[in-house]
């Protein structure tokens, strides 16, 4: 044996029907080490981890653990080999403590010792430096918690290979301080750890080397000591890119948006967007940051009119100055969850360009030459990837849905653009694609409304940044001066007693359950 | 632990993989080896039961269900009303509202006819008594129909249960007009209406007796699908039927496109109502849907609301039906064991599709 390296893969390719996700992919990972996987979204990444905890299985190649050829059928077969991987959407059951969920689905013993179990979680939480309380339940925990339950699980079940798909999406600034502490700690303790993201900045940050995929194919491998982001960027898109956001002048300086004390209550009865008052001026990006949860959805489907207002009031104000409702005006939205509400899946382009319009008119049919055209100017001027207009558009990639959702949304030509989440899933190309259109219509007088998860895009594109709370703005900044540690302390700060609130929620449903 | 390291032991093995498009060619190459598969099978199952050539007894069907003019014509009347009722279907099955009513709207529709027949028979020429036929059976499918569309908008009932028990109130209610128009009295049945003036009968049309039916079955047919293809309201059906969040999110009124569609499903079902009992029947009995109203909804989900595909899979339906009766009488079998037959060509129907959306493959290790 030459070097003896934790998992090698060699060769591996992996096909889904026409597409190819893994083209001849080459990896090696040492023993406490961390390697960087980067690549956009697309680019095979997630499939590639899929293979080794054994979610699927290499169409060729092989892959060798420990210097032993291997055939991983089953997470199973991985777990037996110490293969660990923590996904991006957790698989834990809430009504659960932390403990229990760690030793949830471990090999079969008859006798279960819960105070032993609980010694030995303790040693793992204080050998690592995690900060947990193991008898918390699942559905009290922040994000951030229910990541470290992952991880320990993982480990607990001795894993010695941890595979972590873009972890830090979903966490604070603090937060991923934290948990790169730990995996700092684990490396030490001779872990390898293979991390899937495409922060540029954390990769630099954490790893000691980066592998880079592209659409697919496996680019190469670099010592972090010797990558820096504009070399990484290009590696990861093929091309040099510029990687500024310009951030245009505010002309218009009056106030067109004005929301006074508004307060939405959802379903549960809990007060989702809780006495928010804020202005916005036209040509002006206003950018919202909160953890998840925090009311970002709601308070824009409240503008958008979508969402039940249970008190306070939105106005715009026009050209003269006059106050306006707000359902007058020509509002376009953007929502989260693109396919289940912006647009219809099963629906080709053209058809999903006329939901905006299809009932202007008194005929009974639809005119789809109109949203045709628009289709096609759609596809042409923002590059959609597609087989044609009548496909529908769930086969395409999630950039290309939606550029047609932003597309689509732009050319109502509204006085007010609200984005939630715009590049969620985006590659790089598409996601500049999307900054650029509300740049445009930042330059044209609308008022933008954005929630960006990436909190140095959010700095880098808005004028002033808004911070929502469990649903109260904690802070309303200049973009220009703040720091992103600021707005993740200003995310999280009140947190505790919000989950308070919550808790005692819960407990008195318990009760009434009982009784 | 089945991980097998690199060594002597080399093995094959199948795994699934989702086909991304098929093309029409292979798909109906797929369906045909079923029905053929399916067949093989049956045929497996009759020779040890009866001790008789299945060869002999696929002939007897095709002879029972086409072997002369008038099984034809009787074979084709009751797929155009299986056809029209499934058709019927589709604007609720669009809008992912799962009708299971049509049993019931048909009956109401069917009792509506018979009313007007009865009632009317004697004081309008038959064209008029026709038209006034065709919009009272609508009408009272389509408040059949409407019933549980309203209790689902407003306060989000199950429409599947609410449907299925509105069949049961059609039944009661036309077991009860059954008693108030029986004839002659003490036979528990209406027996054949206006039999002597055919008063509300469908006239025969270029000499043909089912001439009205096809026609009317055509426009409907050509309406319902324009209708959901190039209007606005086909549309909104569509978007509700994808998204209801999405349906809020552009402002259509979901309550309204749903009792809306529901109306127009009603309708359409009642009128089949009125083509069985105007006609074909001529009379009205609590049988008068037979089971036809859940017939139809397997035959609107296997051609998936195409409606060529619609008018195949009535077609298979009605002849093995058609069939099954000869063999039944021939053989002295009886019908339950053609129902088997059907029961297992539509088991390998549904079962192929497993084999349009997927392909095996083996894999070489």
């Amino acid at each position: 044996m030459v070097e003896n390296y934790a998992v090698e893969v060699k060769n591996v390719s992996k096909r889904f029907g026409k597409v190819i996700a893994n083209d001849n992919v080459n990896l090696k990972v040492k023993k406490g080490e961390i390697l960087s996987i980067l690549g956009e979204n697309g680019s095979g990444k997630t499939t590639l981890m899929n293979m080794l905890s054994g979610i699927y299985s290499p169409d060729e190649g092989e892959i060798l653990i420990n210097g032993k050829k291997v055939i991983i059928r089953s997470p199973k077969d991985a777990f037996a080999l110490k293969i660990g991987m923590i996904h991006q959407h957790f698989k834990l059951i809430d009504i659960f403590t932390a403990t229990e969920n760690i030793i949830l689905g471990r090999p079969n013993n008859r006798m279960l010792n819960l105070a032993k179990v609980k010694n030995e979680l303790q040693e793992l939480i204080k050998k690592y430096g995690f900060e947990l309380d193991l008898d918390k339940k699942i559905y009290d925990m922040s994000v951030s918690e229910k990541q470290t339950v992952e991880i320990i699980k993982v480990l607990y079940r001795g894993a010695n290979i941890l595979i972590l798909d873009e972890p830090t999406a979903v966490l604070t600034p603090q937060e991923t301080e934290k948990l790169f502490t730990i995996l700092r700690n684990m490396k030490k303790a001779g872990k390898s750890i293979i991390i899937i993201t495409h922060k540029l900045q954390e990769v630099l940050d954490l790893s000691d080397r980066i592998a880079v995929l592209r659409k697919g194919k496996y680019i190469g491998t670099i010592k972090t000591s010797e990558a820096n982001i504009s070399y990484l960027t290009e590696m990861m898109v093929g091309k040099k890119i510029n990687l500024d956001i310009k951030r245009a002048e505010v002309k218009d300086s009056k106030t067109r948006l004005e929301v006074n004390n508004l307060t939405c209550i959802n379903n549960d009865g809990r007060k989702v967007v809780d006495n928010v008052s804020f202005t916005a001026k036209g040509g002006e990006i206003l950018g919202i940051a909160g953890i998840s949860g925090s009311g970002m959805k709601e308070l824009l489907e409240a503008i958008a009119g979508l969402q039940k207002i249970e008190s306070g009031k939105i106005k715009y104000f026009d050209e003269q100055g006059n106050s306006k409702d707000i359902s007058q005006i020509d509002i376009s939205f953007v929502p989260e969850d693109r396919l289940g509400m912006g647009l219809v899946a099963d629906m080709g382009i053209t058809d999903n360009i006329m939901l905006r319009n299809y009932s202007k008119g008194r005929s009974i049919f639809l005119d789809r030459s109109s949203p045709k055209k628009i289709a096609k100017k759609i596809v042409d001027q923002l590059k959609v990837v597609t087989p044609g207009i009548e496909t529908p558009i769930r086969r395409l990639s999630g950039g290309n849905i939606q550029k047609i959702l932003v597309g689509r949304e732009i050319l109502q030509n509204p006085r007010v653009l609200m984005v939630a989440y715009p590049v969620r899933g985006l590659d790089i190309n598409s996601s500049y694609t999307i900054y650029n259109l509300l740049n445009e219509q930042k330059k044209k007088g609308v008022i933008v409304i954005c929630v960006i998860e990436d909190l140095d895009v959010l700095l880098a594109l808005s004028d002033r940044v808004m911070v929502l709370n469990n649903g109260k703005i904690t802070g309303i900044e200049d973009a220009k001066t703040i720091s992103k540690e600021k707005i993740g302390i200003m995310m999280t700060k009140n947190v505790e007693g919000g989950s308070y609130e919550y808790k005692n929620k819960w407990e008195k449903k318990k009760e009434l359950y009982i009784s | 632990m089945n991980i097998r390291i690199n060594g002597k032991r080399k093995k094959n093995y199948i795994y699934l993989k989702k086909r991304d498009q098929i093309s029409m060619k292979k798909s109906i190459g797929i369906r045909i080896i079923a029905i053929i598969m399916a067949l093989i099978f049956c045929a497996l199952i009759i020779i040890p039961i009866t001790h008789l050539n299945p060869l002999q007894i696929y002939l007897e069907i095709i002879n029972g269900a086409i072997g002369n003019k008038r099984r034809i014509w009787v074979t084709i009347k009751d797929i155009l009303i299986l056809f029209i009722i499934s058709v019927g279907l589709v604007p609720a099955y669009k809008m992912k509202f799962w009708n299971i009513g049509a049993e019931g709207q048909i009956l109401m529709g069917g009792v509506a006819t018979a009313a007007a027949m009865i009632y009317y028979g004697d004081y309008f020429p038959n064209w008029l008594l026709l038209v006034i036929i065709f919009i009272v059976s609508s009408i009272a499918g389509m408040i059949w129909g409407v019933i549980p569309a309203i209790f689902k908008a407003y306060f989000n009932t199950n429409e599947t249960l609410f449907t299925l028990m509105m069949n049961y109130i059609a039944i009661q209610i036309v077991a009860f007009c059954v008693i108030f128009w029986e004839k002659p009295k003490g036979s528990n049945t209406v027996g054949i209406i206006n039999s002597a003036t055919k008063q509300g009968w469908f006239p025969p049309i270029f000499n043909l007796t089912y001439g009205m039916n096809i026609i009317l079955v055509l426009i409907i047919t050509i309406l319902v699908f324009i209708y959901l293809k190039y209007t606005k309201h086909g549309y909104e059906i569509a978007v509700v039927g994808s998204s209801i969040n999405t349906a809020k999110y552009i402002n259509i009124n979901v309550k309204k496109v749903i009792i809306r569609t529901m109306a127009l499903s009603g309708a359409i079902c009642g009128l089949a109502g009125s083509i069985i009992v105007s006609g074909a029947s001529h009379t009205i009995s609590t049988a008068t849907a037979g089971g036809r109203g859940f017939t139809a909804i397997i035959v609107a989900w296997m051609s998936k609301f195409h409606p060529v595909a619609m008018i195949f899979v009535s077609g298979l339906l009605i002849f093995m039906e058609k069939g099954s009766i000869q063999i039944a009488s021939l053989y002295g079998l009886n019908e339950n064991a053609s129902d088997i037959i059907t029961g297992i060509i539509i088991f390998f129907l549904i079962g192929c599709e497993f084999f349009i959306n997927y392909e095996i493959k083996l894999k070489k290790d």
